[in-house]
């Protein structure tokens, strides 16, 4: 029996204002507020609500038999809930129907577990809290920003409890494997990694409405009937996509949305189920381990990390912002925390790519990498005010050390104090008399 | 194929970029083998490089028949050219120039430069190019700036082959709008005479269609190229610890100096470590001493008058920083000659050259803030200048004249009425 598994991402970066090099340590806040509320609502407005209902129908309409996973970025959800706060509430509701689960990232969308582990372990436990207070769910299943992974990756997220990870069909890792089954890392069997079915998934996201495609027009029948025809043993057919891909990429004129009402009705009578990842990876056996040195991702042709790594400006923007890592992970300035969460979001360094940068608000990568390392820039001053770099990590942490343990300290030396002035006055007393 | 050029500059003796860009072109178009050029200038010098084109001197072409023995005219011009070739073309003389000042062997002394009298040169190169055009062989007729339209359609209404002019700038690049009426005369009557205009950006082509009024259809862009640098790595930069930014051309209304200026004051508030260095003359160089003076940056901001040959390459390779913040640009060779030698670039949008090059900076010419954001990320961030500098030299080399040629050689087919 054939099972679809639905997953769609939700990420909006914050919008970077104009900042200019003179406004560096005059000026600490780096948003275009107005820019990221008009694209948050044209999504909201566009894709993420209309969407949402279409889904709530299916659910409905099916007994609950559709299913889908969503995972939306911390900084996503700041923005919602801030701009869009009815685009919260109807998750909740989709969350209370019990067909849908919520996955896990790092909060910031950021490439932390490429750069600093820590910051990667802070970042996915802080998204999974804000997940489960605001969805009532421990999160148990785990996807990296742009499904980064590796096999280290893979032994720090399993080291914070998850056993199931979503990861791309990368050709570099998995040839000519099929992504239709159930895999488990290089080394831990027991971490089991799901695969992206890229062509049936860039099927419905980017090729839907392609007149020039010869598969057009797609429905709902043709495309189950294509599932039910894959070999007899190819079980699990992942589908995700970014969950813009309805309404912005694929727009309602299009029918996407009624492409996707009719998939339950034509699957269930095909004998396609539809499941979730956490339920899957726990019903399923793996078909093997995956070799994964090299981190993998679910961008462009590549499928590798070189879109936000790749050239010399996202290498230096990126070196400088994670080199403070440990001293911002010290303060404990709520704004810095903050934008630290913000700068670290993966379409800074996109955009500052010679062959990626699609959708860049900015003229050119140079562009993109002036603006940035100028706000970059304020921020080590920020960070540098608080703790200087002239001291050294440890040197640093020892004084930190003093003054937290100051008040204990001085506690202490008061209560001798009083001991020594206690003996003094009882011997005093014995003289007087 | 056998093109009729008229031209006003050929290197070495150039005074602008348009003998640069004629020199690059003929050479880039001499790759195609069946491709035969006569290249018409007013005034060669003898030392021109004739490897792949021919090179007349309208000063060498009578006008008004002379009688003179062999070794005469030998000894007159033999320099430039052969007196049999001298006879030959005599024979081309149909109409009557004696209203025109000769010399003794029926030629006119043009000076082959800008002179005050300048309408009076090219309407004596028309003169030059009826002789050219009675007495050769030729299938196409291409002519290089206003200069030489009035030549060229005067050749095309004898021979009745086709014309293409090419339109490496307009006189509403030179004067910011205040067109001289007798210039755009000429021109327009040159555009509207030719079967096809090139022109050297999509910027001037739309200068070309709107204040020209020309039918879209009858005007290409080719984009120019730059000629390979043979010994780019022979200009070093000495290592230094301050910063330079250059901006390097005719120091007048046209290149925009005011505006770097500007950005230069905007970078020296945030930084003491750079020097800004203003290459070139022109009638605004005072003015812009006087307003560095006012600025409070002339300690660190510096003239050097007017460069040449070498000393430009060498000028643009000590640099950092290339600037060109040019408010109306046809084109702008300069930044990818910068490019050449590894200087990262920053252009002005009004530039026809940005719309070919992706690694340069590019801002609006007045944008000083932005500009000066450009040359403060250049100077402070290793990063941002090895990449410009690596992937620009790298671009730039890809620029190549015989594509340019290429196209051009379509457009002479068109004319010609071959497709």
């Amino acid at each position: 029996m054939k099972n679809i598994c639905f997953y769609f991402q939700i990420h909006q970066p914050i919008s970077l204002k104009r900042y200019r090099f003179f406004e560096i340590g005059q000026d600490h806040y780096y948003y275009d507020d107005f820019q990221t509320e008009h694209q948050i609502r044209k999504l909201v407005e566009q894709a993420y609500l209309p969407s949402n209902k279409v889904i709530s129908e299916m659910i409905r309409s099916s007994n609950g038999k559709f299913k889908c996973a969503f995972s939306i970025s911390g900084i996503a959800l700041e923005q919602l809930e801030q701009y869009a706060p009815e685009v919260i509430d109807s998750f909740k509701e989709l969350g209370k129907t019990g067909s849908v689960e919520f996955l896990t990232e790092p909060y910031a969308h950021s490439l932390s577990s490429i750069f600093n582990a820590t910051e990667f372990e802070l970042q996915v436990k802080k998204h999974a809290h804000l997940i489960e207070t605001l969805f009532g769910k421990k999160p148990t299943a785990f996807r990296n920003s742009e499904m980064i992974y590796n096999d280290e990756i893979g032994e720090i997220v399993s080291n914070l409890g998850y056993k199931t990870i979503l990861i791309d069909e990368a050709r570099q890792v998995f040839g000519w494997k099929s992504p239709n089954y159930i895999y488990n890392h290089s080394y831990l069997p027991k971490v089991k990694l799901l695969v992206r079915n890229n062509r049936l998934s860039d099927d419905i996201a980017f090729r839907f409405s392609n007149r020039q495609w010869d598969a057009f027009p797609l429905t709902a029948d043709k495309f189950i009937s294509w599932i039910n025809n894959l070999p007899d043993n190819e079980n699990l057919i992942n589908l995700w996509m970014g969950y813009e891909a309805l309404g912005i990429y694929q727009r309602a004129e299009t029918g996407i949305y009624d492409f996707f009402k009719a998939l339950p009705f034509n699957a269930i009578e095909q004998k396609v189920s539809f499941v979730l990842p956490t339920e899957i990876s726990k019903k399923m056996e793996s078909a093997g381990a995956i070799n994964a040195p090299y981190p993998i991702s679910w961008y462009g042709n590549e499928k590798d990390v070189s879109s936000w790594t790749g050239n010399d400006l996202q290498q230096e923007a990126l070196n400088k912002l994670y080199a403070v890592s440990e001293r911002v992970h010290l303060c404990s300035d709520r704004p810095l925390q903050h934008d630290w969460l913000m700068l670290q979001s993966t379409d800074h360094f996109r955009y500052m790519s010679h062959k990626s940068s699609f959708g860049s608000p900015f003229e050119s990568p140079y562009d993109a990498f002036t603006n940035y390392m100028n706000i970059l820039a304020d921020f080590l001053e920020r960070v540098d005010a608080q703790y200087p770099t002239t001291i050294e990590n440890e040197e640093l942490n020892e004084l930190l050390k003093t003054i937290n343990h100051q008040e204990k300290e001085i506690e202490s030396l008061e209560s001798e104090i009083k001991r020594l002035k206690t003996r003094k006055s009882s011997t005093t007393d014995t003289h007087s008399k | 194929m056998k093109a009729l050029m008229f031209g006003w500059e050929f290197p070495p003796h150039i005074l602008g970029g348009l003998g640069t860009a004629s020199y690059g072109l003929t050479r880039g178009m001499s790759m195609q083998h069946d491709m035969e050029i006569t290249f018409v200038i007013p005034k060669p010098h003898g030392d021109e490089d004739q490897s792949f084109l021919k090179i007349v001197g309208a000063c060498n072409v009578p006008v008004v028949w002379k009688d003179n023995n062999w070794d005469y005219v030998n000894q007159k011009i033999g320099k430039t050219m052969h007196p049999d070739e001298y006879y030959w073309l005599r024979n081309g003389i149909k109409y009557d120039y004696r209203r025109i000042y000769t010399n003794e062997l029926g030629c006119i002394d043009f000076s082959g430069k800008y002179p005050s009298n300048l309408i009076e040169e090219i309407s004596n190169y028309e003169a030059v190019a009826s002789v050219l055009a009675h007495q050769m062989n030729f299938d196409i007729i291409h002519s290089h700036d206003w200069l030489t339209y009035p030549a060229g359609v005067f050749a095309k209404n004898i021979s009745k082959k086709p014309l293409v002019i090419h339109v490496h700038a307009t006189d509403f690049d030179r004067s910011r709008g205040q067109v001289n009426p007798t210039v755009y005369g000429i021109e327009k009557r040159g555009m509207d005479a030719a079967d096809h205009i090139m022109t050297v950006s999509e910027l001037t082509r739309r200068i070309v269609i709107e204040k020209y009024h020309q039918d879209p259809n009858k005007v290409t862009t080719v984009h120019n190229a730059v000629e390979p640098l043979p010994n780019a790595d022979s200009f070093t930069k000495t290592p230094r610890k301050e910063k330079v930014v250059t901006f390097l051309g005719r120091i007048t209304m046209q290149k925009g100096p005011e505006y770097f200026v500007e950005a230069a004051h905007r970078v020296l508030q945030k930084t003491k470590n750079v020097r800004f260095v203003m290459a070139g003359s022109g009638d605004m160089m005072n003015a812009m001493i006087d307003l560095a003076a006012k600025r409070n940056i002339a300690d660190r901001f510096h003239f050097t008058g007017f460069l040449k040959g070498r000393q430009v390459h060498e000028m643009l390779a000590e640099s950092d920083v290339y600037i060109m913040p040019s408010v109306s640009e046809p084109f702008g060779i300069s930044p990818l000659e910068a490019m050449q030698v590894g200087t990262p670039t920053i252009i002005s949008k009004q530039s026809g050259c940005a719309e070919i090059l992706n690694h340069a900076i590019k801002t609006d010419y007045w944008d000083i803030d932005a500009m000066a954001d450009a040359i403060y990320a250049i100077v402070t961030k290793p990063a941002m200048h090895k990449s410009l500098q690596e992937l620009g030299k790298e671009e730039v080399n890809n620029i190549k004249w015989q594509d340019a040629g290429l196209k051009v050689r379509r457009i002479y087919e068109k004319a010609l009425g071959w497709h």
